[in-house]
């Protein structure tokens, strides 16, 4: 059997990163050494920080395909413009001036549905790379990169989950930080989606849109506190007036925010954080299982 | 000559809108006529594209100038592929009105 987990926050700092880079070294530990760990945050990948050592297996070019228009057959009707719903396509007839402006162009293939003139061939417009770890343990890590000015990052999320290995059993998610279209992508085949928050009103704020998402696209999740003992109790009300799981608590620490600005916190992991991770797994095994 | 100023209102009273491919209205001033004409930009509220589109819009009227508070990369791909002059003006206090006197005393 293969669970999916999204790791998901709402607002960013959080640490999406820290509890999926650590769930995916106890996950090793305590549950399964068939783990693999997808780093859906394109715009901002990081979790690779964290392993050192990891190795390089392979790394890709994902295209979106983009129309190009073809002067000599366009006849400058401006059916494509009215179609495209992205403003990608300018055609200015008097100056026979027509272009794709790739940067918008989502690849809905609406404008090839427009043009009668068959003056819109596609060409490959390359919006990142996917790239695959050995992290010396477990099935690895699969990251996405998305190319800078581009805005296809739901259809690289895609593809990087399209890279998910058939003896996985479990899948780590880490999804960028919000509540728009890239994580709804990263959690839509997620089994169990973990929120990631801090007890600020930042915090807060963006969880209850977070708790609003997962209930809409309705996906079971439990919230994880992190960085517990700094902000307020508002949360801890919240969750409980709303009977929302609260699946662990991450006590604040200045020396973890240290170890984590290098980059260094799977080495010398902790008691506090052995112990949190590990109830953490157990819980999630037997919950999931 | 053609000159578009960006307009946050529809009349010559109007404060002169910072922004370009989300500006309000387009206040359309012709040097040779002395005709002033307003007109409203469609793509204020699009999702994305809106420098882009403006600018088309910019080539379509022949304009040869646009004044506004600035202009995004997209726009102004465009508008130099154009040739059509770009004038930054960091100052909303002035009317549109106030604008094109300061055009007509040549400044």
């Amino acid at each position: 059997m293969q669970l999916k987990i999204a790791i998901a926050s709402g607002k960013g700092g959080t640490g999406k990163t820290t509890v999926s880079v650590n769930l995916y070294h106890f996950i090793h530990k305590y549950w399964t050494d068939k783990v693999q760990l997808m780093d859906c945050d394109v715009e901002e990948p990081n979790d690779l920080i964290f392993f050192q050592g990891a190795k390089e297996n392979s790394r890709k070019d994902v295209n979106q395909l983009v129309p190009k228009i073809d002067n000599s057959k366009c006849t400058y009707c401006r059916d494509c413009v009215e179609y495209c719903e992205f403003n990608a396509i300018v055609v200015i007839p008097p100056v026979k001036f027509a272009e794709v402006n790739a940067s918008l162009c989502h690849s809905c293939g609406a404008c090839l549905h427009a043009c009668k003139h068959d003056a819109m061939p596609e060409f490959d417009h390359k919006i990142g790379e996917i790239s695959e770890y050995n992290l010396g343990k477990g099935l690895g890590l699969t990251q996405g990169e998305l190319e800078i000015g581009s805005s296809m990052q739901t259809m690289l999320i895609a593809d990087v989950k399209k890279e998910y290995k058939s003896s996985a059993e479990i899948i780590l998610m880490d999804a960028p930080p919000g509540t728009s279209c890239p994580v709804v992508t990263t959690a839509a085949d997620a089994d169990f989606v973990l929120l990631v928050t801090e007890p600020t009103p930042f915090g807060m704020h963006d969880l209850k849109l977070t708790i609003e998402l997962m209930q809409e696209i309705k996906k079971p999740f439990a919230v994880i506190i992190n960085k517990d003992g700094i902000g307020n109790n508002e949360m801890e009300e919240y969750l409980d007036a709303e009977d929302i799981e609260i699946i662990g608590r991450i006590p604040f620490s200045k020396e973890y925010a240290a170890d984590y600005a290098i980059g260094n916190i799977l080495n010398n992991i902790g008691e506090i954080e052995e112990g949190f991770y590990k109830e953490l797994v157990l819980k999630l095994k037997e919950k999931l299982n | 000559m053609k000159i578009v100023i960006s307009s946050e209102g529809q009349d010559i009273n109007s404060v002169f809108d910072l922004r370009f491919g989300r500006a309000a209205f387009f206040c359309v001033y012709d040097e040779e006529s002395g005709n002033v004409e307003f007109i409203k930009n469609e793509y204020a509220d699009a999702q994305g594209g809106a420098g882009t589109k403006t600018s088309e819009k910019m080539v379509e009227l022949g304009v040869k100038k646009v004044i506004s508070g600035d202009f995004g990369p997209k726009a102004k791909d465009i508008l130099e592929r154009f040739n059509i002059q770009m004038v930054i003006l960091p100052d909303n206090n002035r009317s549109v009105g106030e604008i094109i006197e300061t055009l007509k005393g040549g400044e």
